[in-house]
């Protein structure tokens, strides 16, 4: 049975672009990435960046807490009704990857619920370097690893880094406090990843998340078209 | 059809959500009723009994073509928690979903147009069971198991038990989970006959009350 039969049935199985009512779907980006990187933060100058132009969502996976919610929440980064806690048993690399069933229905019921939706980014609690989405969850992903994690991130490499369709080296305001070389991380990312783009921002000062809001329009566009 | 197909629907790692749920066991532990690999064999015999033989009826009774909403109001009846209710009709939904992907059938569709939001979990294992072809004992099997190879897994996680030992409990209660299966598939057979009032009511009042206790907290590993 093709999952185009389910269209105007119960929701689909998984990653079809459209929703039972035959409209299409909103993008779904991942965020992943070890903890304290900054995935938090930038979920929420996402949020900020891109509310009044998106109708946005957000869920977050968190290892044993709400934070990462309850965070956003105090934020005040997007109404209540569109920030969805997962609960992973402790795993979110299970519930991002292997078994992606809690968060197909957070991210269903989102657009049932506050839709439509443009873009839905769903985070993952950071309990491992090697924890990457499925491709039934989300569209695409963001690796978010920071300069005081090491230096020597890039080079070592990891599903996370090689192919996540970007990497972010965050954290750029801190490299002269934690000798991190800045440019020998972006050599070694661009080593590990050739074509794929990698971008190195800090969300305590210059540009801010201007170039990663600039990836998601991009990605956008190209799901729209 | 295939009997091999049982491997798929009863292995741990099938996709239905059940990696976050505990069964039970994180509450258990922390009201310290579970502490070792004796305490989890206790716990996992007194739900085996209880969960585990109405869970084991309810999908056996499903794969004997049982109506799935008769079953879902006859497990709504055998469940005081509103939690426990809540956490199987969560489980039931995102189980609807991994067995329309690997099991289509029309049964599984009507399933999951009238209960959106999830029907009680072993119903859905009924129904997957079914539409794989399995039998009732198969269905049955798969339900007790997974009710107590569910909170194995989640106490190797909460106490750091050793793996050895936590899958050694449940090696040990495999005779009494035949039994618990057997008696299970009997009792569906009478509630195909004679309605789901025949099916057996069987409940733990400490799980029901500690999943209420459970939900309540703001920090916790597992989702029930
Ligand atoms: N100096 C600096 N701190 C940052 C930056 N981005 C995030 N942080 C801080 O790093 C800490 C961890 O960030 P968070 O987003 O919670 O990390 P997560 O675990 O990846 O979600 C927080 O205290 C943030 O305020 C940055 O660009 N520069
Ligand atoms: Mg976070």
């Amino acid at each position: 049975m093709h999952l185009d039969h389910h269209r105007h049935g119960p929701a689909a199985v998984s990653a079809d672009a459209h929703r039972p009512d035959g409209s299409h779907r909103a993008l779904r980006i991942g965020l992943g990435g070890p903890v304290g990187s900054g995935k938090t933060a930038t979920v929420a100058a996402l949020c900020r960046e891109l509310r009044a132009e998106l109708s946005l969502a957000v869920v977050t996976n968190d290892i044993y807490t709400r934070e990462d919610a309850e965070f956003l929440l105090r934020e005040a980064v997007l109404p209540p009704e569109r920030i969805t806690a997962v609960e992973t048993g402790a795993c979110p690399h299970t519930a991002i990857r292997d078994d992606i069933s809690a968060n197909l229905e957070a991210v269903e019921d989102l657009e049932d619920t506050v839709g439509p939706l443009d873009l839905i980014l769903v985070e993952s609690g950071g309990d491992n370097l090697t924890a990457t989405f499925s491709k039934g969850l989300v569209d695409a992903q963001i690796f978010v690893i920071d300069v005081a994690g090491g230096d020597d991130i890039p080079r070592k490499g990891g599903p996370g880094v090689t192919m996540a369709d970007l990497l972010v080296v965050n954290k750029t305001d801190l490299a002269p406090h934690v000798g991190s070389d800045l440019a020998r991380m972006a050599a070694d990312a661009k080593a590990q990843r050739s074509e794929l783009p990698v971008i190195l921002q800090s969300l305590r000062g210059g540009s801010g998340v201007a170039d990663v809001a600039a990836w998601v329009r991009e990605r956008l566009a190209a799901w729209t078209a | 059809m295939s009997r091999a197909a049982l491997l798929v629907l009863a292995d741990g790692r099938f996709p239905a959500g059940g990696h976050a749920h505990s069964g039970g066991a994180e509450a258990a532990v922390k009201a310290g009723r579970i502490t070792s690999a004796a305490t989890l064999e206790d716990f996992c015999r007194g739900r085996l009994h209880t969960a585990g033989l109405v869970a084991g009826a309810l999908a056996a009774a499903a794969v004997l073509g049982v109506e799935p909403a008769a079953l879902d109001a006859a497990a709504d009846a055998r469940t005081p928690s509103p939690a426990l209710r809540n956490a199987a009709r969560r489980l039931g939904r995102q189980l609807t979903r991994a067995a329309r992907a690997c099991w289509p059938s029309p049964e599984l569709e009507a399933l999951a147009g009238e209960f959106p939001r999830g029907a009680h979990q072993p119903v859905v294992l009924g129904l997957a069971a079914r539409a794989a072809g399995l039998a009732p004992g198969d269905a049955a099997y798969c339900a007790a198991y997974e009710c107590v190879s569910g909170p194995a897994t989640a106490t190797v996680r909460l106490l750091s038990l050793d793996p050895f030992d936590a899958t050694g409990v449940l090696a040990r209660l495999a005779p009494e989970l035949d039994r618990v299966v057997d008696r299970a598939v009997e009792a569906a057979r009478r509630a195909a006959d004679e309605g789901v009032g025949a099916l057996p009511a069987a409940s733990g009042p400490l799980l029901e009350s500690g999943a209420e206790w459970h939900a309540a907290w703001s920090v916790r590993l597992f989702a029930s």
